[in-house]
């Protein structure tokens, strides 16, 4: 089959061809982006938590959520009858989960213990949500950082819903007009001089609002010291005049969201090791950025389409008009050695 | 060569309304009933679909699978018009219908899956068009190819008006959709599969890869062959048409090679991320990865001898486990392969597939319709009974 | 009515006891109607948390036994504790007490005073040596010798050990007593100790400040129904009165666990009775039964959160008169309720029965036609095959 061989190493040809410009493409691969320098945050202290879970009610009122009637069935519970949902969804904003083990009476501790762990929005430097969605929903604000929803733009694709690694955009399956819903870090309460709802309310400021920056520098702080230590606890938000004194708790190294896909605006310190805390384990390189250099190597300014175009319109051009022959006449049959 | 007589196509004539046609539209039917059912009520109320598989099996069959399958136009095209081997001719017209039923199908099937579909428009609509978005990329080539495709279309409707003039000045331009028709799914085809990157680490690494567009591109062509050969051996036994069997031979040869690219190359990434490990590891995506390697492999050695390679049953056979092999491996790759965290279960509802198999049969029954109605299929020997 | 009211009205116990001659006896010894004198008794059979069937032997222990002579020393305190136990709705009840046991010794409810007063107590304790009840009121000063409590010339710490040498129990009574209270807040300047370690063996402590009186109370009915004290916990806290958290029993519960606090006094999460956890409340961190049975028998709300101040932890060594009042309280107890989602729940539908019946049809049948096809293809294939003549190769 001599002649197949051949059409297909031409075929190859061009194949590579265009892989090789892909590859060129790759030179000028998208890097992952950097966080704001005035990007704003939470920082979430498990070791603080105490369960008490009044940052879901005021995320609920802040942002005008129902109540979800979730059936524990699963927990071997009677059907709710009050706001009690699983997971975060698309009612719920954010979730206080908690973990358990064995008799679960000793905080934070692996074994015969229990932990808590907040289920909310990460607000990625390099979102792969905004990389994702083709109507620029998502969007990533350029001076804080925070990552939008905008239900206005959105077509339902669930695009975001597939590609965050942390599983938080979540889609109203129950309506025929579906949004899309997750934390945009209460960002319509800034603009009236207040923050986060889940922060404003927290009685041990576990969850603690404020400018990454900051928040960060309180990492470092709290990681210092002994654990044991007393100190002094910031309450709501970073740099403010609530404080409360409390003793530090012990820490397992990581801190995440410091490096998980490129970096977090939401970081999260924890007394448990975080897989326990269904936190995925993350590489550094974020996702969207690989995508989109496989995407721009081969689109780059539709160099590589348009050379190929340029091929194919000529070599078309000849075998169907050039030879001056009606083009569905049946060509002449072909001669086998 | 065959020794049956090149014939120009003509329109199949016969009876529109048959058992199969009418088993056809009743299933359209079925399906148009619980569209209608998820318009009223939204997508929880007819679907499986949840925050944990927010893509199911609209967009894993339908789509990827819909569109792969109907990939016989271009790779036929490709063939016929650009690299010049008009001895195909015969098969161009039925790959290019088949093309674009299977790519309406999918637009159908989108339009359907989209929450907010009234605002569809916005993909195309330069305020809000996000073109780093791969899926962006996937939706205007679609949509572009589907009405390439009904371009290329056009000489065989314009032949049943006998609308010559109209004709003649049409096929004096067609070159450039032609090309346009090849360029556009290489483009859609391999982005489909690029569709996965940005999932990261929640796809499998037997699955992530960078070279995803690559091998989505392979599989498609090794299935539109596969398509061609199938659509063609229907016709012949259901429609009483010449299995063009040396033609297919001669293709399906083609999907020889690229199946043992596909794996070549398949192999050689896995080795390269040091995930080989993965292969030999029991998970589910580990079964569905050797399954559709065992799939693509077949035409390499069901069609190894020359005498194997003319049989008509082996044909057809090696064109199944290809069509199979790409089908298994993009429903694995979406649905199998997809792991986000929490514990999520999918598996399609029955509305979910009494949509997916309506989808199916009101491609297959345009197909029906138009190869009757329109010249599309070669004319038959005069020596056939 | 209360529930203690209709527990009597309905229990066949209560009912039967009500006609017996044991509660005559009991009109006629404490000269107060057998109604009243069965809702105590029966008070003390729900504070303990025994059964119902008790009620008829708490009834006869409080009858017929020998009232039991008790010393009552008061050191560093307030008297609260005894006030605590006069002030009672029920009004004859400083007679049941003081007909319930033989009170010899009570420096504050006494008439007489002087050296008199201390030679009663010490024929008292001769009289009544190895069966009499000690109770402490007030913390013990051990500084310098115990000079900064003297009654009578004689340091307080000499008289407990002294007194505490022929008793068949000791009770601590409120906070002071029980591990220091108030007089031991630091600097603590006079040693101020509990009577347990000035005593250097464990005693029954009922802490509070003042606590409830129907925990002494059910105490010393325990002890005359059944010859021992209640079950008592590491601290020598009965274990019914100061087994549970106050935080495990506050009406405001539901509220901390919405997330609605006060946040200052007079504020409009205050007056709606929310929680008062941010305020300070001690609750999460302090062993009591307020909660339950509040104070002064009058009704709902009436104990220190009921009525919108957060608790101060009173009975809780370290807690009280240590940690700051509007300091935030650790959580003892945060073991979370079963309602708390895992971080991983099951969600969504998997393959049921009929659908994956379906799907398997579905693919059974494309796939069985594609092999009836490939046979169909394979006859026609050879039908041809053996019509044709052998090509001609050129």
């Amino acid at each position: 089959m001599s002649i197949d061989r051949r059409d297909f190493f031409k075929l190859a040809a061009k194949t590579a061809a265009v892989a090789a410009g892909a590859k060129a493409g790759v030179a000028h691969a998208r890097d992952t982006k950097q966080m704001p320098e005035e990007a704003l945050g939470l920082l979430f202290d498990g070791t603080l938590c105490i369960g008490c879970r009044a940052c879901m009610p005021a995320c609920k009122e802040a942002n005008g959520m129902p109540a979800e009637l979730t059936p524990l069935e699963a927990n071997g519970q009677v059907s709710a009858v009050w706001d009690a949902p699983l997971d975060i969804s698309g009612h719920t904003l954010n979730v206080i989960k908690a973990y358990r083990d064995g008799t679960g009476l000793n905080k934070d501790q692996v074994t015969d213990g229990f932990a808590f762990t907040k289920q909310s929005c990460f607000h990625c430097v390099d979102p792969s949500c905004v990389s994702a969605c083709p109507v620029s929903a998502m969007t990533k604000d350029p001076v804080n950082g925070i990552v939008s929803y905008s239900v206005d733009a959105c077509i339902g694709c669930r695009y975001c819903v597939a590609a965050c690694p942390f599983g938080v955009p979540r889609f109203t399956y129950d309506t025929p007009k579906p949004v899309i819903s997750k934390c945009q870090l209460c960002k319509h309460r800034l603009e009236k001089g207040e923050f986060a709802a889940c922060a404003t309310v927290c009685p041990t400021g576990a969850t603690l609002f404020g400018k990454v920056k900051d928040l960060k520098k309180e990492i470092d702080r709290r990681r210092a010291l002994e654990p044991g230590t007393t100190t002094r606890f910031p309450r709501g938000r970073i740099g403010g005049n609530d404080f409360y004194e409390g003793k530090v708790g012990k820490y397992v190294r990581r801190v995440y969201g410091e490096r998980e896909i490129g970096g977090t605006q939401v970081l999260h310190l924890s007394g448990v090791p975080f897989e326990l805390l269904d936190k995925p384990e993350l590489p550094d390189v974020a996702p969207a950025a690989v995508s989109e250099t496989i995407q721009h190597g081969l689109y780059y300014g539709l160099i590589a389409p348009a050379t190929f175009l340029g091929i194919l319109v000529a070599a078309a051009r000849r075998n169907m008009i050039a030879a001056g022959k009606d083009p569905d006449a049946k060509p002449p049959p072909e001669v086998k050695p | 060569m065959s020794a049956h007589a090149e014939s120009a196509p003509a329109p199949v004539g016969g009876k529109l309304v048959t058992r199969s046609t009418v088993i056809l539209g009743a299933m359209v039917l079925l399906m148009g009933w619980v569209l209608v059912l998820r318009m009223i009520y939204g997508l929880g109320a007819v679907t499986n679909l949840n925050n944990g598989y927010p893509w199911g099996l609209w967009i894993a069959w339908d789509v990827t699978i819909g569109t792969a399958l109907a990939g016989g136009g271009f790779s036929t095209a490709l063939l016929v018009y650009v690299l010049n081997r008009g001895q195909y001719h015969p098969l161009i017209r039925p790959a290019l219908l088949a093309a674009l039923l299977g790519y309406l199908q999918a637009g159908l099937s989108v339009f359907v899956d989209l929450g907010r579909w009234w605002d569809f428009w916005h993909i195309f609509w330069p305020t809000y068009a996000q073109p780093n978005s791969v899926l962006f990329e996937v939706a205007l080539c679609i949509m572009a190819y589907i009405v390439i495709l009904m371009i290329e279309l056009l000489p065989a409707v314009l032949e049943r008006l006998h609308w010559q003039n109209a004709r003649r000045r049409l096929e004096r331009v067609l070159f450039v959709f032609v090309a346009i028709g090849v360029l556009l799914p290489t483009m859609h085809q391999s982005s489909l599969g690029t569709l996965l990157v940005v999932f990261g680490p929640q796809v499998h690494p037997l699955y992530q890869s960078n070279i995803l567009p690559l091998l989505f591109l392979t599989s498609t062509i090794g299935m539109g062959y596969a398509a061609v050969t199938i659509e063609s051996a229907i016709s012949s036994v259901g429609l009483r048409r010449p299995f063009e069997k040396e033609i297919l031979a001669k293709l399906l040869g083609i999907g020889r090679w690229l199946m043992g690219a596909f794996l070549f190359v398949r192999f050689i990434d896995l080795i390269y991320r040091r995930a080989v490990g993965e292969a030999f590891t029991l998970s589910t995506p580990m079964v569905t990865f050797w399954i559709e390697n065992l799939l693509f492999s077949v035409p390499l050695w069901l069609l190894a001898s020359k005498k194997n390679a003319q049989r008509a049953k082996y044909l057809f056979l090696s064109a199944m486990a290809m069509a199979l092999g790409g089908i298994v491996y993009r429903l694995s790759a979406f649905l199998v392969a997809y792991q986000t965290g929490g514990s999520w279960s999918y598996f399609p509802s029955l509305g979910e597939l009494i949509v997916t198999a309506g989808l199916i049969s009101f491609e297959v029954l345009g197909i029906i319709v138009a190869v009757r109605l329109l010249p599309i299929l070669p004319a038959p020997a005069a020596e056939r009974t | 009515m209360s529930a203690i009211e209709f527990w009597l009205k309905t229990s066949r116990v209560a009912k039967s006891l009500e006609r017996s001659d044991e509660l005559g006896a009991a009109e006629r010894r404490f000269g107060i109607p057998r109604r009243d004198f069965l809702q105590f008794a029966a008070t003390l059979v729900a504070s303990m948390g025994l059964p119902s069937s008790a009620l008829g032997a708490v009834v006869n222990a409080m009858t017929q036994s020998k009232r039991p002579s008790v010393i009552w020393l008061q050191f560093q305190e307030c008297t609260g504790c005894t006030e605590s136990l006069l002030r009672a709705e029920h009004p004859t009840l400083e007679k049941l007490i003081l007909e319930l046991v033989s009170l010899d010794y009570h420096e504050t409810l006494m008439a007489a005073a002087g050296h008199q007063v201390e030679e009663a107590r010490k024929a008292a304790m001769e009289a009544n040596r190895g069966k009499y009840i000690l109770v402490v009121e007030g913390a013990i000063p051990v500084k310098e010798n115990g000079i900064y409590c003297k009654v009578g010339g004689q340091t307080a710490v000499d008289m407990v050990k002294e007194v505490a040498a022929g008793a068949a129990a000791v009770i601590s009574i409120g906070s002071c007593a029980s591990w220091g209270g108030m007089p031991a807040t630091a600097p603590n300047p006079t040693g101020a100790s509990s009577a347990g370690s000035v005593l250097g063996k464990p005693v029954v402590t009922i802490p509070g400040c003042p606590p409830s009186p129907y925990n002494f109370l059910s105490t010393v009915v325990h002890f005359l129904t059944f010859g021992a004290l209640p079950e008592v916990d590491a601290k020598g806290r009965p274990k019914f009165a100061y087994g549970r958290l106050i935080h495990e029993n506050c009406e405001r519960r539901a509220h901390f666990d919405a997330g609605r606090f006060a946040l200052q006094f007079g504020d409009e999460g205050h007056r709606q009775g929310w929680c008062l956890y941010k305020l300070g409340c001690k609750g999460p961190e302090t062993y009591a039964n307020c909660p339950q049975l509040l104070f002064n028998d009058c009704g709902v709300g009436a104990w220190p959160v009921g009525t919108g101040h957060p608790c101060i932890g009173c009975t809780e060594e370290g807690v009280g008169f240590t940690k700051p009042i509007h300091a935030l309280a650790d959580l003892k107890t945060v073991t979370p309720p079963v309602q708390f989602a895992r971080p991983a729940e099951p969600q969504g539908v998997g393959a049921t029965a009929v659908t994956a019946g379906t799907a398997a049809v579905l693919g059974g049948l494309a796939i069985g036609a594609g092999l009836k096809l490939a046979d169909k293809l394979g006859k026609k294939d050879d039908e041809a095959a053996s019509k044709e003549p052998p090509e001609k190769k050129p």
